[in-house]
């Protein structure tokens, strides 16, 4: 789409500029093209008549009259306050590819329309996008990310002291509401925070996309990713059905008389009915078959080969990280740990802890590979994987999980099969390095452990060297390998 | 002649610490440094002129920065102050953020010439994040000024 654009303030020094460098960036991300005529103090580079000639929408973004408004009369405009270009250039595009599709002849929205539209997308981390590229959707999902990591940190970091003060196998097992203890206290409020992880994910995910009517559909799909067991890939899938369906609702014209109502209370309504029934009966029950399946398999792998067995829990426990796939992979060691059989258990934890640890370990050795946010997660991650608190990985995985959900995989399946090979056991279900005392073998344990953080950082390197990380293809994540 | 940024700003127009929260003192403030540094025959009648661009609209962006200015026959050539507050400066932004990084610009009445250009591409230069990150890290005046030679030029 070609874009010319309009940009005027009462003094014409800045808001003009800046107005025409956020339209033209936004633009750009979109993939349209643009010309901005600044009807500024620093000279008036005037649209060509061959430039207004080729546009299909006018945007102006305009405090101050425009000159010499008639060459622009054929065109579908858009009309915005300057404030509007500056702070929310990605809705105003947005704004314009509407016009250009829907109107051919002029349409002038008031000034106001966007709040009235959309609300104020706030932050600036993400505006809101329709574009098709591969960008957009990883935005998205950085913005979902960026949200969601504080409750990660907090969480984690919660359960991790709940652990060393209280014991990592009794606060798991006694409700702080029941008998109180200071472990049991964190544990609690930390397994809370951590139930927001999906939730959260979700939301943001969404609101990135469709601004805040996005929220409550994306929140609602990411609990209810919780409750079917769908772990943070439900969430996502969650977050970009809600945001989707939210751009959807909002392409469909409605009398100006509604157009209050429509984003706080007509499209929050309907999309968290669509997202929720498509949570409930369209991914509920295939996972639960899958799960089943998955439980099934493994049950055949028993007395196989042991290193195999360890491979293949590793591969299973870092795939999803809370999600059906790790609950098999886990729920099958908790099995055998009650059947007797520890060599299991201790794969799965080992397993579990090399995601967060290495790539902790990949933002110390490629520092300008990750965000300022992600050298934070990875501080934070060192802590969550040395506790086998999977969950720490989720933020590096949601953001780019075709990069890095091979990488942990393969760590994993490298830290479990040396697990089963070294023979190590665990008699806890749970704990990482505070029960590593309960460990059978315990220094050939840590060596297992360290080689699959290695290999973990070292290959989700390595993957993200190759080309932009653009995570344009989110459901074409690798299948888990069944047995 | 090669105009740079030079000819516009320098150190002694940056402040790292504007503790005030009110946009009238932080214009106050930042108006003393161009009076200081003799960009201006008559102060008053300039941050008059602000007051009253601020007055049609407010000059605070979301992204926490403002650019409040003024054109006036009290400023001797173009001009901007930096500031920046820690705590932020309620510069009127649509959704409330504080403006944490403040220019004020000065600009003299009558025909606009390359320094007011130059101070277009200032104003464009704080769209992007990068640059805005930048000059929250800068640690001295001098820094400030580096991080602008750099990004903004003719």
């Amino acid at each position: 789409m070609k874009i010319v654009a309009v940009t005027s303030c009462p003094t014409g020094i800045a808001h003009t500029y800046m107005a025409a460098e956020a339209l033209e960036k936004a633009a750009k991300a979109a993939g349209h093209d643009i010309v901005v005529e600044t009807q500024g103090s620093a000279g008036s580079e005037a649209a060509s008549t061959d430039d207004i000639r080729a546009a299909d929408v006018l945007i102006l973004a305009a405090d101050a009259a425009v000159r010499d408004p008639e060459r622009f009369a054929h065109l579908p405009r858009v009309q915005v306050r300057v404030a509007e270009a500056i702070n929310k250039a990605a809705e105003v595009i947005v704004l314009a590819e509407e016009a250009a599709r829907t109107a051919p002849a002029p349409v002038t929205a008031p000034a106001g329309a966007l709040a009235a539209a959309g609300g104020s997308g706030q932050g600036g981390d993400a505006g809101p996008g329709t574009s098709t590229k591969g960008g957009a959707v990883r935005r998205w999902l950085m913005t979902g990310v960026s949200y969601m990591i504080p409750f990660v940190a907090a969480g984690g970091i919660l359960i991790a002291l709940a652990f060393a003060i209280g014991g990592a196998v009794e606060v798991t097992q006694v409700s702080v509401y029941d008998q109180f203890s200071v472990g049991a206290l964190l544990f609690e409020i930390g397994a809370t925070a951590f139930s927001m992880l999906v939730p959260i994910l979700a939301g943001f995910i969404a609101y990135a996309m469709a601004d805040r009517p996005g929220i409550a559909p994306g929140v609602v799909g990411g609990l209810l990713a919780n409750a079917i067991g769908a772990g943070f890939l439900g969430g996502i899938a969650a977050g970009l059905l809600a945001g989707a369906i939210i751009l959807g609702l909002k392409r469909i014209a409605v009398p100006a008389g509604f157009r209050g109502i429509m984003p706080v209370l007509v499209y929050p309504l309907l999309g968290t009915l669509a997202v929720g029934a498509l949570m409930i009966l369209v991914i509920g029950e295939p996972i639960a078959a899958a799960t089943n399946a998955l439980t099934g398999a493994l049950q055949n792998m028993q007395g196989a080969n042991a290193i195999l067995l360890g491979v293949l829990l590793g591969l299973m426990m870092a795939f999803d990280m809370g999600g059906p796939v790790n609950k098999v992979a886990y729920t099958f060691g908790l099995a055998a740990l009650e059947a007797g059989q520890f060599a299991p258990m201790g794969a799965v934890m080992a397993a579990g802890m090399t995601p967060p640890l290495g790539l902790a370990l990949a933002t110390v050795l490629a520092r300008r590979r990750y965000t300022a946010q992600e050298h934070e997660a990875g501080k934070a991650a060192w802590l969550m994987g040395a506790s086998f608190i999977t969950e720490g990985a989720i933020p590096f995985a949601a953001a780019d999980p075709l990069r890095v959900i091979p990488a942990i995989m393969a760590g994993s399946a490298v830290a479990g099969g040396l697990s089963m090979a070294f023979n190590a056991t665990l008699q806890a279900p749970h704990g990482g390095i505070f029960v590593v005392g309960l460990v059978g073998n315990w220094p050939l344990y840590l060596v297992a452990i360290a080689v699959g953080t290695v290999v973990t950082a070292l290959l989700v390197n390595t993957l993200k060297s190759f080309g932009r990380p653009t995570a344009e293809v989110v459901n074409d994540i690798p299948e888990p390998v069944h047995a | 002649m090669t105009l740079t940024i030079d000819d516009i700003t320098g150190p002694e127009l940056v402040t790292l610490d504007l503790t005030t929260a009110d946009r009238w003192a932080a214009i106050d403030q930042l108006a003393d440094l161009l009076a200081a540094d003799g960009r201006l025959v008559d102060r008053d009648a300039f941050v008059a002129a602000v007051r009253q661009r601020e007055e049609t609209g407010a000059t605070g962006m979301e992204m926490g920065i403002a650019i409040p200015h003024g054109k006036s026959a009290g400023v001797t050539r173009p001009s901007v102050a930096f500031g920046r507050a820690p705590g932020g400066v309620d510069f009127g932004a649509g959704d409330g953020t504080p403006a944490d990084l403040v220019f004020l610009i000065a600009a003299p009445e009558g025909e606009s010439d390359l320094h007011i250009t130059l101070l277009s591409r200032l104003a464009r230069k704080l769209i992007h994040d990068e640059f805005r990150d930048a000059l929250r890290k800068a640690v001295t005046p001098a820094d400030v000024i580096d991080i602008i030679r750099k990004e903004v030029t003719l």
